[in-house]
């Protein structure tokens, strides 16, 4: 099969979705994710992740079983996906209507020297998706796909996923919060409220 | 799997009245669950956790999340306590391998994670398989900042699990409790 080049560009793609946002959580997964939704739309409800790789669809989940009035957005790269590919049966099986996982697919390791990752060598992630029981799920190559899906992540009846293809074009980091009881913390106080420190 | 031997006893710390069978273990644990408001119960199954699963899909209150493997589980307490919810991961021995890496987190972000782990490997074990793991399950979780309880009684096993559910929502870390194959029985072969 033809491979077809990523056109979009992750930080505008971001950006996009998170204007979207309202009262959405957000889990960032580890490495260029974190960057980009630091960049786009920096909240004490944003949980940035910089380690538990193959994790933050979990994450997703769980805080979407906990919060079933809130949307939960998990924003992560192909990669970090990729090592946590059976948690989508498990999401599937969940079936949380609240839950859109998302997967900026640069198609490469971003952090350790650009190596393509499968979904270069002929893995679809959205495939994976849909056959785990995904309500929707689908490849995202043009700014007029994302345009169409972004409704979808917000609203659409879930679970819900998007691989959206974008380069591998770097763009400037923006370190977010590293410390992890700081990002527990500040999530929980600004979700909870006083019930947080308990 | 059972305990081979039942006996009635009068004396039940903390989850009871009047005489009950040691082999009520998976009650009592589902009692602990239930007092302590826990939501969302992970599992990769495992037999001596069969009839605490049972009881935890046919309780209301509680969701019952079937994993891949078990290192799902620990991602899944740090959102659910993102989210204010109380999690509970059981496992059997052979799965702690799977969570070492993800356990990082868990000590990172300070995040309670009860483990409830049946061991295997270790009482009239037939598998040798099984054995390499069972031996390293203790030293690979402590390795990883969990706190350890071993029970080895069935009538123990209540108490040590309220207890270290206390332990770990209270002070926000990971704590196992090892119940000893003795107390399940090893599984028949042949």
């Amino acid at each position: 099969m033809k491979h077809r080049k990523p056109v979009l560009d992750r930080r505008k793609a971001v950006a996009d979705i998170l204007k979207e946002r309202r009262n959405a959580l957000v889990v960032a997964g580890l490495g260029a994710p974190c960057w980009d939704i630091a960049a786009a739309d920096e909240s004490p409800l944003n949980f940035y992740t910089w380690g538990g790789m193959g994790g933050a669809a979990m994450i997703g989940l769980g805080l979407a079983l906990a919060q079933p009035r809130r949307r939960v957005l998990v924003i992560t790269g192909d990669g970090e996906m990729l090592m946590g590919l059976g948690s989508l049966a498990t999401i599937g099986v969940q079936q949380p209507r609240n839950l859109a996982v998302i997967v900026l697919d640069n198609e490469r390791y971003g952090e350790t020297g650009m190596q393509l990752t499968h979904t270069r060598l002929g893995v679809e992630l959205a495939g994976v998706a849909k056959a785990s029981g995904f309500r929707a799920a689908g490849t995202i190559y043009s700014a007029a796909q994302l345009k169409t899906w972004i409704p979808r992540l917000h609203r659409q009846l879930g679970p819900v996923f998007a691989a959206i293809k974008v380069t591998a074009q770097p763009a400037p980091m923006v370190l977010p919060v590293r410390d992890g009881a700081t990002l527990k913390t500040r999530f929980r106080e600004a979700l909870l409220g006083a019930k947080a420190l308990e | 799997m059972r305990a081979a031997e039942t006996k009635r006893n009068n004396r039940s710390p903390g989850t009871g009245h009047g005489s009950r069978s040691s082999a009520d273990w998976p009650e009592d644990i589902h009692r602990v669950l239930r007092a302590q408001q826990v939501r969302q119960v992970t599992y990769v199954p495992d037999s001596g956790h069969a009839r605490l699963i049972e009881l935890v899909r046919a309780d209301r209150d509680m969701r019952a999340i079937p994993l891949t493997t078990e290192e799902e589980g620990v991602a899944l307490s740090v959102g659910a306590w993102l989210g204010g919810e109380k999690s509970v991961l059981l496992m059997q021995s052979s799965g702690s391998g799977n969570c070492i890496n993800m356990l990082g987190m868990v000590q990172e972000c300070r995040v309670p994670l009860p483990m409830l782990i049946t061991m295997r490997g270790e009482w009239g074990e037939f598998n040798p398989w099984q054995v390499h793991m069972s031996l390293a399950t203790a030293p690979a979780l402590a390795a990883m900042g969990v706190v350890l309880r071993t029970v080895d009684s069935a009538d123990d096993i209540g108490e040590t699990v309220d207890a270290a559910l206390r332990l770990a929502y209270n002070t926000c870390r990971g704590v196992a409790v090892l119940i000893a194959q003795r107390v399940i029985g090893a599984k028949q072969f042949k």
